[in-house]
């Protein structure tokens, strides 16, 4: 797709991602049109867009939390089909971060890092019970271990969340929204873990609002509007010069509101 | 002593001030007597209340009649029953009858059996609620159970006398059929209603909703009478399914739809975002419901699950329509005997207790274990 490839763009690896064309409909709702983005190895890229524009939608897409219903979409060398193993493959090589946390509020902070490396990897518990505390060390809630998540601050859980999703070892880590549902004073810690996690290479796509984050970390900023990619490009070329009256106005938009 | 500071003690140090303090008095003059209506209320309620229970209490213990003599023939004589009618309870019946009503007609001497049968379906019960039990040995532990209860009940081994489902009754038919019946019931409710909730499979989907539909358009009296009587004529000539096991298949088939409807409940009060949660872990369906939705579906039913349950522990006394001898139908049995025809009252009094001493030891149980969950969960 020649808008994605922009001059500037600094990383052209193997592509860890690759949407080709790929649409979606809710009933006779048009939900994703034509959507096309390659993502590459350790390349992070933050989606944005108004509410309803499908960025959520196309994340969920990755691994198969959604699924769509013409075109393409590779993750790793492997095609997403309705083939249950390449699923398996995918789903233990992308990790997700939720708007809503989603910890299992019946399990403990360890038992819920634990849990897939135990019944989907294989692991030893004690092993995966030291990996989920280096992690949880990570994040900087080891203290938090044997407390159930009820119990714990929205920062908190989130960072959990990010925990959780990092013992399963993933190559590609996704966050919808992971700041939306936060207050404010528990946004901040929630996106220094994230940028922590981008200095170690991980290729990340987030789906944010986060202009300050994206600037920080992104290699290229994706904006989706009504089902279709607009724009893309490096952060400060994006916000500095946009070339569409839609990004104009949505800008326009998050920087009043901030 | 003001609210705020009592709400910041412990429980039992503020039981105790509630119980040494001006507490009641001062409760029961604003509750009780606050003004003249209610004063006359209470008086007039409070009256009531004591003139039913000294009255109770003379019939049930102070007039009561606990044995009778015996006639040379062996026939109780409950002449002075008669005479105390109305006036005391003739417990002498439950005396003369309980092993009768406890164990039915399973032959005399043998009674023992049934009465560790019983027992062990207590320790069972005993054993399941305690959670430190809860773990992979329960379910041998119940197999053990439930195979030494059938070894007992039959004999014919070791120099026991084998005994037929025929000479069963009583205590123990209850028993077998409720705990069975749920045993098996509960896990087909479970697979029945993540077969209803299925996407992935339609086939199986319609399968679980046809079942449960036609399940609870009919009465359970109907489906015992499908059982007992009709589906015998369908069976091959010389093929004979035993009574007591068919009526034991269609209560686990009736309780199953009931159950299912219950935990489909539960299943669908989970938030969706803890099915997506799993599934972007990488963890199969199977494990999914294993451990992310059926431990908390489960949970957030155990009001209505032990609601179900105590409907069909005391729901197992309609197999008297088919001529199975439960615990209610014993009773019955009793009562035929001349002599003791006309002390219903004492009698049912006596299979209520039992009734009520089960099923209010379910929902007591049932309430501290929701309690529990909840705190362990840190709500």
């Amino acid at each position: 797709m020649s808008h994605t490839q922009s001059a500037s763009q600094p990383l052209a690896g193997p592509p860890a991602i690759v949407l080709d064309k790929v649409n979606k409909w809710y009933g006779a709702m048009h939900v994703l049109r034509d959507v096309s983005l390659t993502v590459a190895e350790k390349e992070r890229v933050v989606v944005c867009g108004p509410s309803g524009s499908g960025k959520s939608t196309m994340i969920r897409c990755i691994n198969r939390l959604e699924t769509h219903q013409e075109g393409r979409i590779v993750v790793d060398g492997t095609e997403l089909t309705d083939d249950l193993r390449a699923l398996d493959t995918i789903r233990r090589d992308v990790g997700m971060v939720f708007q809503s946390f989603n910890l299992f509020p019946h399990l403990t902070i360890l038992e819920n890092c634990t849990l897939a490396p135990v019944w989907v990897r294989k692991m030893p518990k004690a092993e995966a019970e030291e990996l989920a505390m280096s992690y949880l060390e990570r994040v900087k809630i080891p203290e938090q271990a044997k407390k159930y998540p009820g119990q714990l601050s929205g920062g908190q859980q989130q960072r959990v969340a990010i925990a959780r999703a990092l013992c399963m070892q993933p190559k590609i880590m996704l966050f919808d929204e992971p700041t939306s549902a936060l207050d404010p004073e528990m946004i901040k810690e929630v996106l220094d873990t994230m940028i922590g996690l981008a200095d170690t290479g991980m290729t990340m796509v987030c789906v944010t609002h986060e202009m300050g984050f994206a600037r920080q970390v992104a290699h290229r900023v994706v904006f989706m509007d009504r089902g279709e990619i607009v724009e893309s490009g490096p952060p400060n070329e994006l916000f500095e010069n946009p070339r569409t009256d839609r990004l104009k106005l949505f800008l326009s938009q998050i920087l009043r509101g901030h | 002593m003001s609210e705020t500071t009592a709400e910041h003690l412990p429980t039992e140090a503020r039981a105790q001030q509630k119980a040494a303090g001006p507490g009641p008095w001062a409760w029961a003059r604003a509750n009780l007597f606050g003004s003249w209506w209610s004063t006359a209320v209470t008086l007039a309620l409070g009256y009531i209340i004591l003139r039913v229970l000294v009255s109770v209490f003379e019939w049930g213990i102070v007039n009561a009649i606990w044995s009778v003599p015996y006639g040379p023939t062996g026939i109780a004589n409950t002449a002075i029953c008669q005479n105390a009618k109305g006036v005391g309870a003739c417990w002498a019946v439950l005396a003369d009858k309980y092993r009768l009503i406890l164990f039915g007609r399973y032959p005399y001497e043998e009674q023992w059996r049934p009465a560790i049968v019983v027992l062990l379906f207590i320790g069972l019960y005993v054993v399941s609620a305690i959670r430190r039990f809860w773990r992979k040995e329960l379910v041998l532990i119940w197999i053990g159970t439930l195979t030494a209860v059938g070894a007992l009940m039959w004999g014919g081994f070791a120099g026991l006398p084998l005994v037929t489902e025929d000479y069963w009754g009583g205590l123990p038919i209850t028993l077998i059929l409720a705990t069975f019946g749920l045993a098996f019931s509960f896990p087909l409710a479970v697979l029945v209603a993540l077969g209803r909730r299925s996407t992935q499979l339609p086939a199986v989907k319609i399968l679980c909703v046809v079942y449960v539909e036609l399940i609870r358009g009919v009465p359970l009296i109907s489906v015992l009478f499908m059982a007992s009587v009709m589906f015998p004529l369908f069976l091959p000539p010389g093929l004979n399914i035993d009574k007591l096991l068919r009526a034991q298949v269609a209560i686990i088939l009736f309780a199953a739809a009931y159950l299912a409807e219950v935990v489909r409940g539960g299943l669908q009060a989970l938030p969706k975002g803890q099915a997506e949660a799993a599934d972007a872990l990488g963890l199969s369906y199977w494990k999914k419901t294993a451990f992310i939705i059926l431990p908390q579906a489960l949970r957030l039913v155990i009001p209505p699950l032990v609601n179900t349950f105590i409907g069909f522990f005391k729901d197992t006394s309609l197999v008297l329509i088919i001529g199975l001898f439960d615990l209610l139908t014993m009773g019955k049995v009793a009562l035929s005997d001349p002599p003791w025809q006309s002390f219903s009252t004492e009698v049912y009094l006596g299979l209520a207790a039992i009734y009520i001493a089960f099923c209010f030891a379910m929902s007591t149980y049932s309430r501290s274990l929701e309690r529990d969950l909840n705190r362990s969960r840190g709500r």
